[in-house]
């Protein structure tokens, strides 16, 4: 049985349609009136009939959505899973495939891969899987030690202050 | 006499492109920082900063390069930026190419979200960029790019 007031907040990103996310997460919302849903939809066609649903949010509210919500489920965009895991939020991950259209390349594929051993971070494939996961989730959240930090590795902001404190070069052509 | 600090353009599609972008921020400190992305609404994340748009396109090809570059023009002659970095995607291209017309310096970090292989718009900043870094070591190694670590 699910707690009340648990809150499912699910994004496609901000760019390309996701159909299949959209639909399997909004079944899940008709089977599970008690538990209040939202939906970044994207570009997508199909509007959802059960859960809350926006074409894209203002990022700050898109981020004050995700503070608040017991369980984030996202498409494996950069920016979904940075976000989740600056918020130490327990996330559901679906990649899109290019076979199905839902991308231009598998690359969500392989960063779902690479970051599927994250705590707090589970990917799931088929519609069973998500809606065990979305069900199981909210009963028993995943533990999370501590967000990551706000800001990029030491290396890398290193990298980019020694290029920026590098010389002005001749311009093009000369 | 005092210089006042130097100004740079930090450049991003919306997205994920932009996350990465706003995790580099510690990086710029003593930097007049202008930002350009994709979306208006954007402009609360960086605030106090000065903060641009420019279109954007999910089907990207020369006649939305073109777009953008016509909306990148006014704001690189307005900033005249010594330096431009851009964690991508393709529509910043078009600062690569006014860094150089400009002589900025422009750095190009390929995105995080490519874990096997550089992305196209990254294959051609290769051309066009002062430097290119991936994030991961093994693409790093493989297009012979340096990698200095990864937005987390």
């Amino acid at each position: 049985m699910l707690g009340r007031g648990a809150v499912i907040f699910a994004s496609v990103g901000s760019m390309l349609p996701f159909e299949r996310m959209v639909r399997w997460v909004d079944q899940w919302a008709g089977a599970n009136p008690e538990a209040p849903v939202f939906i970044q939809i994207g570009e997508t066609a199909y509007e959802p009939r059960h859960a809350r649903f926006a074409r894209i949010l203002p990022l700050t509210e898109f981020r004050e959505r995700l503070r608040a919500c017991d369980l984030f489920v996202a498409h494996a965009g950069m920016g979904s899973i940075l976000q989740a895991l600056e918020e130490r939020k327990q996330m559901l991950v679906l990649p899109r495939h290019r076979d199905r259209g839902e991308h231009t390349t598998d690359h969500q594929i392989d960063s779902a891969e690479r970051f599927a051993q994250r705590p707090g971070l589970r990917v799931v494939d088929t519609i069973e899987d998500l809606h065990r996961e979305m069900t199981g989730l909210l009963a028993n959240p995943l533990v999370i030690d501590a967000a990551i930090a706000d800001r990029a590795s030491p290396e890398l902001l290193a990298g980019v202050r020694s290029f920026l404190d590098g010389p002005r070069p001749s311009p093009a052509g000369a | 006499m005092v210089q006042p600090p130097r100004r740079m353009l930090a450049v991003a599609s919306g997205g994920g492109h932009w996350i990465e972008l706003l995790r580099l921020r510690p990086a710029f400190s003593g930097w007049d920082v202008a930002y350009v992305s994709t979306f208006a609404n954007y402009a609360t994340t960086v605030p106090g900063a000065r903060y641009y748009i420019v279109p954007d396109a999910s089907r990207f090809n020369k006649i939305a390069f073109f777009k953008v570059l016509a909306k990148a023009l006014p704001i690189a002659l307005k900033e005249r930026p010594s330096a431009i970095v851009t964690t991508g995607s393709a529509p910043m291209l078009a600062f690569l190419v006014l860094g150089r017309l400009l002589g900025a310096r422009t750095l190009w970090i390929d995105s995080i979200a490519q874990p096997k292989g550089i992305s196209l718009s990254g294959r051609v900043a290769k051309r066009l960029a002062t430097t290119v870094v991936s994030q991961w070591p093994e693409v790093a190694r493989a297009e012979r790019l340096p990698c200095w670590g990864a937005v987390l």
